[in-house]
């Protein structure tokens, strides 16, 4: 959402407060990214490493071969990091 | 029916919290605001009031269990003073935020160092910014008073801001009034009971205080502001209500002998008890002074006080605290800001007084008098800036 969708403080609930219950799912933290993981598919081998040590279980299991979820990858890079293959590159976001 | 009985301060204090029927009381002791709770203390020992009174670790806790149970809805007070308060400092914040109304007597006492237990204002103009009313009052009759105001205040659901109660240590926490009080069936009509704006349900679940970065943060302080900004009409509402039940008239600021004063002294809490006085005697000698005392300093009463230097010549004004190293001391940084924004020129200069409960004696207050007309005569102000009753 961009800024000026976003509701201000005239809408907005008092003090702060939540109104719903799990709606840490609404929260996108995927805005927070500034490198984009890629994951080549020819070179993955689904060992899965990447899936064990994404922080914001962020890596989604396929049949075959895993993918990221980008709207809560924060881009840490760990997953890159980790692959024993290097199939995965992390590319700068250009919004 | 109205009673007068013999209270100090803090007595007034715990009395006016004892008929407000308050639920929970979270406070860590303090000189000199000890037996504010300590009194209460005992109306709960003697079973006098149904109050869940917990005994903190450190006030810090204090405020932190204030918040937990305001948020449940429960009327909440607590009392603290100087490094006290300093310690509460960071939940100050998160109770005004979140929009917890609890009322707090602060009995005004320097902060360390050297270590001193006397009075100034330095406790409560260190968390000056905190986002709380603030309201200052000259006796134990206005902390009465006010505190009974202040639940109604900060519970009113235009408002739900929490508000401290500050009275001077020693000079009001420590002595003995004759003060007025209502009868219980009277207070609880006129404060009646807290009806809860955000409710913690079950069934209902919300979250409080969650994180909020960059994207919600400015827009909940934004409306914290405009709480603080919509404040005075409930304030005024509350103030008229009191009048008609005791006749006693509060208002933002207390204006004495101003209708045709040439100069003026403004100044917070008890000083401002002294300064009437010595005004009167020297109105007898043809001296044209008057006195302005805000009971509200938060929200800033500034229209009010425009209102009332509209035709004098120079103004005192009068701070038991100061801001080492800034221009003036809180008060008159706030007096100036407001003379400047509305484009209003008036000779103004700051006394710093009183510092560690160092007394103002009626003399003092007189020379000070004596200057604001020199200043009010000449139109030159030698001195903006001066410590009076320091060697
Ligand atoms: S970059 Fe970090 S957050 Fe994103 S998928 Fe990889 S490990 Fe998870
Ligand atoms: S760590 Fe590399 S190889 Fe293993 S599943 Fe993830 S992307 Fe594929």
């Amino acid at each position: 959402m961009s800024e000026e969708q976003k509701p201000g403080w005239r809408s907005i609930p008092i003090a702060g407060i939540i109104t719903e219950p799990g709606s840490a799912m609404k929260y996108k933290t995927g805005d927070w990214r500034a490198y984009r993981p890629i994951i080549d598919e020819e070179k993955c081998v689904n060992c899965l490493l990447c899936w064990i040590y994404c922080p914001d279980a962020a890596i989604k299991r396929g049949e075959e071969k895993v993918s990221v979820d980008y709207e809560y990858c924060k881009g840490c890079g760990i997953c890159a990091n980790e692959c024993p293959v290097g199939a995965i590159k992390m590319v700068e976001e250009r919004r | 029916m109205s009673r007068i009985l013999g209270l100090t301060g803090n007595g007034a204090v715990a009395y006016a919290v004892k008929q407000c029927e308050v639920d929970v009381v979270a406070a860590y002791p303090i000189t000199p605001q000890t037996l504010i709770v300590e009194e209460f203390s005992e109306f709960v020992h003697n079973g006098e009031v149904h109050t869940e009174f917990v005994c903190v670790e450190s006030e810090h806790s204090a405020m932190s269990a204030c918040v937990g149970a305001s948020l449940t809805g429960a009327r909440v007070f607590t009392a603290t003073a100087s490094q006290g308060l300093a310690l509460m400092h960071e939940i100050l914040y998160i109770a005004s935020t979140l929009r917890c109304p609890i009322v707090m007597g602060v009995v005004n006492r320097t902060l360390s160092a050297p270590i001193n237990i006397h009075c100034d204002h330095s406790d409560m103009m260190g968390s000056r910014d905190c986002g709380w009313i603030q309201v200052y009052v000259e006796n134990a009759q206005e902390a009465y008073d006010w505190v009974l105001q202040a639940f109604r205040i900060a519970e009113s659901p235009e408002v739900l801001l929490p508000v401290t109660v500050n009275l001077d240590g020693f000079i009001l926490s420590h002595s003995l009034e004759g003060v007025e009080v209502l009868d219980d069936e009277e207070v609880r009509s006129f404060v009646s009971t807290r009806k809860p704006v955000i409710t913690i349900d079950p069934n209902k679940p919300i979250t409080v205080g969650p994180i909020c970065f960059t994207d919600f943060y400015f827009e909940t302080k934004r409306q914290h502001v405009e709480a603080m900004n919509q404040s005075p009409k409930t304030i005024n509402e509350v103030n008229g209500e009191f009048a008609e039940l005791t006749g006693r008239r509060y208002n933002f600021i207390e204006t004495y002998m101003m209708e045709d004063a040439e100069a003026a002294i403004i100044c917070l809490g008890s000083t401002a008890g002294t300064a009437k006085a010595v005004a009167k005697r020297m109105r007898g000698r043809g001296k044209k002074v008057g006195v302005i005392k805000p009971w509200v300093y938060r929200p800033f009463p500034a229209e009010q006080i425009l209102k009332s230097v509209e035709n004098i010549g120079s103004l005192a004004v009068l701070d038991r605290a100061c801001s080492v190293g800034a221009p003036y001391g809180p008060l008159c940084s706030d007096i100036a800001a407001v003379l400047y924004k509305e484009n209003v020129k008036l000779n103004i200069f700051n006394v710093i007084y009183g510092l560690g409960g160092r007394d103002i004696t009626p003399l003092d207050i007189e020379a000070i008098f004596n200057e604001a007309l020199e200043v009010a005569e000449t139109g030159v102000v030698k001195e903006p800036l001066k410590f009076v009753g320091v060697r």
